[in-house]
């Protein structure tokens, strides 16, 4: 019975808070934001906060990360400090073009090199007011508030984001990187919505990376929407590494034309609770999607890996491979749905996760689901959870490799199998560098972080 | 010479099946007593009491329906199922002439024309057929044969009235000990109004000379079944069971919500095999059989092993998850299924492998086969407590789609809790390949027949582990069930 009060209050606390920034909210605001917001709100209020009650969350309560009282970042505010002094990028070999995020908003900031004509790389609020009849058509078109009461909140709150637009048959050589950091001087709830529009055979590769900068709570509930045009071609890689008391809850809605290929790549080394919302629809003939992923958790770590791939129409194909090397207290999830809808023959569709338990205590959930409603299909999936083979451990003790260095190779080996679907050369090797370092337990606190937080 | 007769008997047999309709639909001329319709605690004190139930029986009755009142039916499960008033049932409807029969003579001939038809070797004739059935219709025991050479070896094996009479000491013990009454909407509805079903008890160290069988029929109309089965294996002792069922045809849905608790104590084996024919409901989806069922076995002894197969046919519905606890060390579990769905029935079925003992194992083997406009799911859990040191599972699901009209699909959850087990999962959707059917065709075999194979053929791994008669009858049903499948 209190649980339920306790439930009810704290949406309550959202609810009153909502109210009270309204027209915070509004002012300055885009129309095309500010007309969606009343309705996901509702949605919200209807949806509550999502707990294990609800199928879509089973693995994930996300009740308790609500209880902090979080400030709430509804204007723009001038940026204090550069991050570039206290940050170094994680993949320093990497030549691209890159933009930062600060708390959800769009920094305006001068970078090196420039963007292929035609290509917009900027501000989600800056482009609705100048260029309204470029985004009105996509926004909150894929991404439900009636289905998902993140959505619904991230919609409510929406200000800012970024906004990436490749018109037809630009092929963007160059990666774009995109950072996005949370600084804030309390703890926060952080808002980012961010649109992808790719025209018809545009092509670009987009590498975005999660870092915090100061160890406050944060909670951020980041909403994209992705829209690939036929025979467009994108590969998306999403780099997680914040500090343990981060609450990263992101959402990303794929549309696929005809002849388009997404390939969506999640490395998650760092956070305390990630939870990656992954949907794609194939709404062409003969599209492809590839999502990977893999996450490396322990300490009190939760990472949660939510797919649904939905096959509209036929050829269709798509591979989903995911790993979690857990440990500690660590728990691990994933729910990957691949469902077929009828007349979509011709199908393939391939789903795996594979997970290491490296501790008693540590546990790992995983909902792999098949619908299938056409006949002509092949659609598999696979799920292990175990440990490292003692019989592949015992031959190369037998060649002299102790067991500590025989335990770290067969877990690289492992996650390798991810690693080596990254086709930019240089974030692959930065990667596999950064597993390594991961597993030896080097990098226990996040990668070049100049905090040295212990949580 | 002797191969031309093999196949001509194959082609009869063959001939038999597909172009019978469901030919257990007969309504037998048996003078019923049924209660009025509704449930109320009156209903249930009615039912205890026209049983002669002891109080301990009432009590648990009672506090079902109490659970039951506060539940909702569930919802989760990939069905779409019609709203079903549970007010317009009658719960409790026997075969009216119940006086304990001696010999097969005392029994009532429309009755004994019922089994011939379904063919039970419920006769002393069929003495050889080494089976001892327990026919359990409209909810009721009606017979039990080779109760006595069973006795001898101290088996009980009886309708659960006369075992809450003779042995209430045994069914008080273990009753609910598997399925506990407030477990799940049916189970409470079941434990609240079942009015009969089997009871088996395996002494210490006896292996039972012969296979035990209970036969379910729905006879009467407006009638629920709600029956319910308790195995009890001691130590050291090994039962093979078998289940059988079917029902009239009939234009209204019908509700079979039963319960099966199965309990082993150290080293017992216990073997459940069903072969489920409810009637599925005509070609457009009137009528059948609603089958929602509770089964689960409790390996409560070091080294035990419960082991389920069922091969799914019938039913309108089908809502059915036959889990193992393995609770004593070392135990196994395991779980074969074939579901086939054709027209419009739908099926969600599965198992559940709690695994709580160290180095206990399971396997689920899986064969989902759909049709016509039908939907088969498979839904299934894997937990590896903490403690569930060194355990291992594997899983596998296939699904076969037969037209583009069905659907298959796949729901398993798996949650492991400690690092030195090992569980794996596996499953598959397609289609029959068509180079297989060419294959057939180029050998003269018409494409009807060469699916009926491939299916038999894809269902092998799971029929084989049923008893030989059991394994006859379902691959006939296989055969009879794909009729008309083919566009």
């Amino acid at each position: 019975m209190s649980v339920l009060v306790e439930k009810a209050d704290l949406s309550l606390k959202y609810i009153a808070h909502y109210n009270k920034v309204k027209e915070l909210l509004v002012k300055g605001s885009p129309d095309i934001l500010n007309a969606q917001r009343k309705k996901a709100f509702q949605d919200f209020v209807m949806q509550g906060i999502p707990t294990n009650k609800n199928e879509k969350y089973k693995y994930t309560n996300l009740h308790p990360y609500f209880l902090p009282d979080f400030s709430f970042i509804h204007q723009r505010e001038a940026q204090k400090t550069d991050p570039n002094a206290i940050f170094h990028c994680d993949v320093p070999q990497l030549d691209s073009y890159v933009k930062t995020t600060t708390n959800g908003w769009f920094n305006e900031s001068k970078t090196e090199g420039d963007l292929p004509e035609g290509v917009i790389l900027e501000s989600l609020e800056k482009m609705m007011k100048e260029q309204p009849g470029l985004v009105e058509k996509y926004y909150a078109k894929i991404a439900k508030s009636n289905t998902d009461a993140m959505v619904a909140l991230n919609t409510a709150f929406a200000k800012d984001g970024y906004f990436l637009y490749v018109p037809k048959n630009v092929v963007c050589e160059q990666p774009i990187q995109l950072i996005n950091f949370l600084e804030a001087p309390e703890n926060s709830f952080v808002t980012q919505r961010n649109l992808v529009i790719l025209e018809q055979g545009a092509d670009v590769k987009l590498i975005l990376c999660d870092h915090t900068l100061n160890l406050n709570r944060y909670l951020c509930n980041s909403v994209t929407e992705i829209f690939v045009g036929e025979n467009a071609n994108l590969d998306y890689y999403t780099l997680q590494n914040q500090h343990n008391r981060t609450t990263n809850i992101n959402s990303v809605f794929v549309q696929q034309e005809r002849d388009s290929v997404v390939t969506s790549h999640t490395s998650s080394f760092h956070g305390g609770l990630i939870r990656n919302n992954m949907e794609f629809v194939l709404n062409g003939e003969n599209a492809e999607a590839n999502v990977f992923g893999m996450a490396f958790l322990d300490k009190k770590q939760h990472v949660d890996n939510f797919t649904q791939i939905i096959h509209k129409k036929p050829n269709g194909q798509s591979n989903q491979v995911y790993k979690n090397v857990l440990d500690d207290e660590a728990t691990g999830a994933f729910s990957g749905l691949i469902h077929v809808v009828r007349d979509a023959q011709n199908t393939n569709a391939f789903q795996q996760n594979n997970n290491l338990l490296l501790s008693d205590t540590a546990t790992m959930q995983t909902k792999p689901q098949l619908i299938i409603d056409a006949d002509d299909v092949k659609c598999s999936h696979g799920a292990t959870v175990g440990q490292i083979d003692e019989e592949a451990l015992f031959y190369l003790r037998a060649r002299g490799i102790n067991e500590d260095k025989a335990r770290l190779m067969m877990m690289n080996a492992f996650m390798h199998e991810v690693v080596r679907k990254i086709s930019v050369e240089a974030l692959r090797d930065r990667i596999d560098e950064l597993v390594e370092r991961r597993l030896n337990g080097e990098v226990a606190k996040c990668h070049e972080c100049a905090y040295q937080c212990e949580v | 010479m002797e191969r031309k007769v093999e196949m001509e008997e194959q082609n009869k047999l063959l001939n038999d099946v597909t172009q019978a309709d469901y030919k257990y639909g007969f309504v037998t001329d048996i003078e019923t007593d049924i209660i009025e319709k509704g449930l109320n605690e009156d209903i249930i004190r009615l039912i205890s009491k026209k049983k002669g139930e002891p109080e301990f029986m009432l009590n648990f009755r009672l506090a079902a329906f109490k659970k039951w009142e506060k539940m909702e039916m569930p919802d989760w499960a990939y069905l779409k199922i019609p709203p079903i008033d549970l007010q317009s049932i009658s719960y409790y409807a026997a075969p009216k002439k119940q006086p304990k029969y001696e010999s097969l003579d005392e029994v009532d001939p429309e009755l004994l024309d019922t089994f011939n038809k379904l063919g039970i070797p419920v006769e002393e004739q069929k003495h050889l057929a080494g089976v001892a059935v327990d026919v359990v219709m409209d909810s009721v025991s009606v017979k039990t044969t080779f109760k006595e050479t069973l006795a001898e070896k101290g088996i009980i094996f009886c309708s659960f009235s006369e075992a809450v009479k003779e042995h209430p000491e045994l069914v008080k013990k273990y009753l609910g000990k598997a399925v506990p009454v407030s477990d799940n909407y049916f189970a409470a509805l079941n434990s609240a109004v079942f009015s009969d079903g089997s009871f088996c008890y395996i002494p210490k160290g006896v292996r039972c000379p012969m296979e035990l069988s209970t036969y379910f029929r729905i006879n009467a109309a407006n009638t629920g079944q709600f029956e319910r089965t308790l195995i009890v294996a001691d130590d050291d002792s090994y039962v093979s069971y078998l289940e059988g069922c079917t029902a009239p045809m009939r234009d209204e849905n019908q509700l079979h919500a039963a319960v099966v608790e199965i309990i082993t104590m150290d080293r017992a084996e216990v073997k459940y095999s069903t072969v489920q024919n409810w009637y599925p409901g005509n070609k457009e989806g009137v009528g059948g059989i609603y089958n929602f069922v509770t089964k689960r076995g409790v390996c409560r002894g070091v080294s035990s092993k419960i082991s389920w197969t069922q091969v799914e046919t019938g039913s309108a519905i089908t809502w059915k998850y036959p889990s193992c606890i393995l609770l004593g060390d070392n135990s196994v579990g395991e779980f074969n299924s074939v579901a086939l769905t054709n027209n419009f029935q739908q099926a969600d079925t599965g198992s559940k492998m709690i695994h709580i003992g160290k180095n206990t194992k399971s396997t689920i083997i899986s064969k989902g086969i759909s049709a016509g406009r039908s939907d088969n799911s498979y839904r299934g859990l894997v937990k590896v407590m903490p403690g569930a040191k060194n355990s291992r599972n594997f899983s596998q699901c296939d699904s076969l789609l037969l037209n583009d009209t069905c659907g298959a699909h796949t729901f398993p959850y798996i949650d492991v809790r400690n690092k030195s087990s090992i569980v794996e999962h596996e499953a598959t959707t397609s289609k029959i390949g068509e180079d297989q059917i060419f294959y057939c065709n180029q050998r003269g075999i018409d494409t009807e027949t060469a699916i009926g194979m491939i299916v038999n053929g894809y269902a092998k791994e799971v029929l084989n582990k049923l008893p030989m008669e059991f394994a006859v009858e379902a691959q006939k049903l296989l055969q009879l069930s794909l009729e008309g499948s083919v566009g």
